[in-house]
């Protein structure tokens, strides 16, 4: 099931299905049929850097989940309430979307879990690896997958990610991340570590800062983190469509962009709200 | 701006009034009929209310599962927009919608126009090529990728001739036609596009950078492209205007009449208002017994507060801000960032106006001069994630901007979903400023296996009010009145179930859209759907056979047709209706002048002008009060009708 081959495929069935069809005498039965045939043949049309983006951004979006949560214990302000309130409902939508896109096409979806300032990640691809090793795992424990991965090794960390154009996902050290300590359930890793380094992401210390932040002072550094995060997930999708073949798959195409303009639009509004506020925390 | 700083306490406490919380919201109505319908792609179960499905028609083959999107009108054809191509029906009998033109040219989203002989097709999407092949493009350059307008002339619409195509650099996402008053040489292309920018590589001079990197950028600027009418194929891009420089753009919306109640409540229980960023904000009490005791302490008392204290603070309160805070109004007249693109631009040439759904903000254009727009007012608020498209009422008085949270492939209708979220907002307009009145969302809460959020419509003519019908994806359509900007009013519906039970598949209306007595709906999934309005104690028979006298030659929604109407009787008897409702003509009155509206429409010629001229004088006298206004619609619409002969 490699996606190049799938894709030339595809090319070929939908060149045949273009052909003139006698459109009058399709009964509804048939046209139903050609409808969720068309809908499986749309989930063979991605490439690799799809997968990817959609597993990690999983990750990513999920970081804003756990910082849209604290709104409300850290007493933000109105209006930063009901940002994070809108980013954590539109995130979490997101999140839902995208593991759907990878369990469509028979990958696994990352699971993820919010547990105060910390993110607990179970499953998906090792997009790491897959990289490294020029084709995809057919599924099987990525946990494991991903909690194999030499820990503490630091050459690991920075090999094999200059063609993967995410700003590096080199977060697979999970000596710093104490797997299985600090409240993992079983097969989870630490999600924050896991995609440290990713354009945008917060250290898991940059997280217990905000969380350690109150009324104004949080909203100023959630404001000034989540301006960055958003701006992660832009340079993301920008990198995707850097590449050769993605965005061909409409869902994919779609979220992207979707996900692309809502943040550019929420980074601006985050900027005036954070220029209203004074400016970041110094 | 540093000196703000000192303003943060004072803003944590200045809370705004909790609208936006989930839950318990008496508008979103869980009993609603449209709740927990059952799933189906062509066999979802349905709820309909004032308003009658003529057709409901399945895509062909070769489009069927494959989006359906934007719609255009020319004489009785309606045309398609689909990802896989065009599709052009024709509806002259609405009961059996026939499918005339099938034209696979794959592009997102292929929103549709046309003018005269001219159909505009906007591709956004990596896949679109320059042959109309279905193979996409495999690089990440490539020299057959079309990112931008085709061009096709549809002489004969039965077969579309592509005649020429203007590459952009973020494509065409969506576009609007405008054909300006000043102008008959030429059909100006307003081209708005969301995705990222194309490598310079594929088109040249495209720049991904911030203007303040590289003023190329192709960010911060919408295209206009000029159609020489006798010669399209020689269409081009004329002007990239920066509409977005320099906006200064409140944080939020205007207050909400609520919220200005509760202002005035609090004034009159005798709490601390004060003017601050931009609106009247109620002191909270802990900031205003600081404040008190700082009275004290300065006349070096001490103990509670007394009554002279805090009139004394009541005096001082406006000079104490200032001085702390720095003037409020100075501050705000510093430059923002801006948006960097528009979603949609409507266009309505007649009182020389757009309204621009442009990311965080909804502008107000003057586009008297085609190729050179420009900014008149820009409005932004916190309940607002995406602003997305914009219509006018028909004076011009007032803009309804829609909100496309999530991007239209979410579900954004759930119980939960705030109201004034992923809804309309609606602004009144004068001296060309915006002013917000209220927010409108389809107040039937869907599962979340429904795509939904406030979508494309348009308005139904009904004279004398300001009616429109809308596309709320998988929360089916929605007709609403807005005459009252501040109390819209759903006034019928009409729904489906998901597209399947069990997850969220893409579905429901793109577009619906009144044309020419039918309102006609792209359903993304399905096909197109076909209505009709049936009267109601909301609308009349005649306010509908009223509406129906409006023919249009052709339509774009987004190109605001202004119209007006010719005289009719049914027109008279929809201003009676109107007047019926309002509760105006007792006593038998209301009676008597229909009768003679009977009487003058079954004699002619002369008697029917005297009749009629002798009803309105009398109307004329009963035009005091409340409803003087509308009287005097039904005094200019008889005497009209008496002179029309």
């Amino acid at each position: 099931m490699h996606p190049s081959t799938r894709r030339a495929g595809l090319g070929v069935l939908l060149a045949v299905l273009v052909l003139p069809v006698a459109a009058q005498t399709t009964s509804t039965e048939d046209l139903e049929a050609l409808y969720w045939q068309r809908q499986q043949e749309a989930m063979s049309r991605y490439t690799q850097a799809d997968v990817t983006f959609m597993t990690m951004m999983i990750g990513h979006h999920a970081q804003a989940l756990v910082m849209s949560g604290m709104a409300e214990r850290n007493g933000a302000g109105p209006e930063v309430s009901r940002l994070a309130a809108r980013i954590a409902n539109a995130q979490r939508d997101e999140i839902a979307t995208m593991q759907r896109w990878l369990r469509d096409r028979d990958l696994p979806a990352p699971e993820v879990r919010v547990d105060g300032a910390r993110l607990w990640i179970r499953g998906g691809l090792d997009v790491h690896s897959m990289h490294s090793e020029g084709g995809m795992h057919d599924g099987g424990d990525a946990s494991a997958m991903h909690a194999g991965h030499d820990m503490g090794d630091s050459d690991d960390m920075s090999d094999g990610h200059q063609g993967d154009g995410m700003g590096g996902h080199a977060g697979h050290d999970m000596g710093s991340a104490s797997a299985g300590a600090d409240g993992a359930r079983p097969g989870e890793v630490d999600g924050t570590a896991l995609h440290a380094g990713m354009d945008g992401m917060l250290t898991q210390a940059q997280l217990d800062r905000l969380d350690a932040a109150s009324g104004t002072t949080f909203d100023r550094l959630f404001l000034d983190f989540m301006i960055d995060h958003h701006a992660g997930a832009v340079t993301m999708v920008e990198t995707l469509f850097d590449a050769d073949g993605t965005g061909q798959d409409e869902a994919a195409f779609r979220l992207a962009s979707d996900i692309q303009v809502d943040q550019r639009t929420e980074i601006a509004r985050m900027e005036q709200m954070l220029d209203a506020l004074g400016g970041p925390v110094d | 701006m540093r000196r703000l700083l000192f303003l943060l306490p004072a803003l944590a406490l200045l809370a705004l009034p909790a609208s936006a919380q989930p839950n318990a919201d008496s508008r979103i109505q869980m009993d609603d009929p449209r709740v927990g319908l059952a799933a189906g792609l062509f066999d979802a179960e349905e709820s309909i209310w004032n308003l009658r499905l003529l057709s409901a028609t399945p895509p062909p083959a070769d489009f069927v599962g494959v989006t359906n999107s934007d719609l255009a009108f020319q004489g009785n054809y309606a045309i398609q927009g689909n990802y896989n191509g065009i599709l052009v029906w024709d509806l002259t009998n609405p009961a059996e919608p026939e499918l005339v033109t099938e034209y696979v040219c794959p592009a997102s989203q292929s929103d549709v126009s046309v003018y005269g002989n001219l159909m505009f097709v906007s591709g956004e999407g990596l896949g679109g090529r320059l042959d109309c092949g279905t193979q996409g493009n495999e690089g990440r350059v490539s020299e057959e990728r079309l990112r931008g307008i085709r061009i096709f002339d549809i002489t004969d619409i039965r077969q579309p001739e592509y005649i020429s195509n203007v590459q952009t650099c973020r494509g065409s996402h969506t576009h609007s036609v405008l054909k300006s008053p000043e102008d008959d040489e030429n059909v100006y292309i307003y081209v708005s596009g969301s995705a990222p920018v194309r490598p310079a590589e594929e088109l040249a001079d495209c720049v991904a950078q911030d203007p303040t990197d590289d003023p190329n950028s192709a960010l911060f600027r919408i295209e206009v492209i000029q159609v020489p009418l006798a010669d399209p194929a020689s269409a081009r891009i004329v002007s990239s205007p920066r509409i977005f420089e320099g906006l200064t753009a409140p944080e939020s919306h205007g207050m909400a009449p609520a919220d200005v109640r509760a202002v005035e409540e609090a004034r009159e229980a005798g709490k601390f208002v004060v003017y601050f960023f931009g609106q009247d904000r109620v002191l909270p009490d802990g900031f205003a017994r600081q404040l008190l005791q700082q009275m004290v302490q300065e006349r070096g008392g001490s103990g509670e507060p007394t009554e002279a204290d805090s009139t004394l603070l009541r005096e001082r309160l406006p000079a104490m801000m200032a001085e702390r805070f720095g003037d409020p109004e100075e501050a705000s007249d510093e430059p923002r960032p801006g948006p960097d693109q528009c979603h949609d631009i409507t266009l309505y040439p007649e009182i020389g106006l757009a309204g621009g759904a442009c990311e965080g903000y909804g502008l107000l254009l003057d586009i008297s001069d085609p190729a050179n727009p420009f900014r008149l007012d820009a409005v932004a608020d916190t309940n607002f994630s995406y602003w997305h498209s914009a219509t006018f009422s028909n004076d011009g008085t007032k803009v309804l901007f829609t909100d496309e949270w999530g991007g239209g492939g979410q579900p954004k209708c759930r119980p939960d979903d705030p109201y004034e979220w992923g809804a309309n907002a609606i602004f009144t307009i004068e001296d060309r400023e915006m002013t917000f009145a209220s927010y409108y969302k389809m107040p039937a809460p869907q599962s979340a296996q429904e795509n939904c959020v406030a979508h494309n419509g348009s308005l139904i003519p009904v004279p004398g009010r300001d009616i429109m019908v809308q596309s709320w994806y998988q929360g089916g359509i929605s007709v609403f009145d807005w005459t009252d900007a501040e109390n819209p009013t759903e006034i019928a519906y009409h729904d489906r179930g998901p597209v399947d039970a069990d997850r969220m598949q893409s579905g429901g209306s793109w577009s619906v859209y009144w044309y020419n007595g039918l309102i006609v709906s792209s359903e993304i999934a399905r096909g197109l759907d076909v209505f009709e309005l049936v009267p109601s104690e909301h609308l009349t028979q005649n306010e509908i056979d009223a509406a129906n006298t409006i023919q249009f030659a052709e339509l774009n929604a987004q190109g605001q047709p202004a119209y007006d109407f010719p005289p009719s009787f049914a027109l008279v008897r929809a201003y009676m209706d109107q007047l019926e409702r309002a509760g105006m003509g007792s006593g038998g009155e209301m009676e008597q002048g229909r009768q003679m509206v009977d009487q003058a429409e079954s004699a002619s010629g002369a008697a029917r002008s005297q009749m009629l001229m002798q009803l309105a004088d009398a109307a004329e006298q009963r035009a005091r009060g409340q409803h003087a206004d509308k009287v005097m619609m039904l005094v200019g619409a008889l005497r009209e009708l008496a002179m029309a002969g």
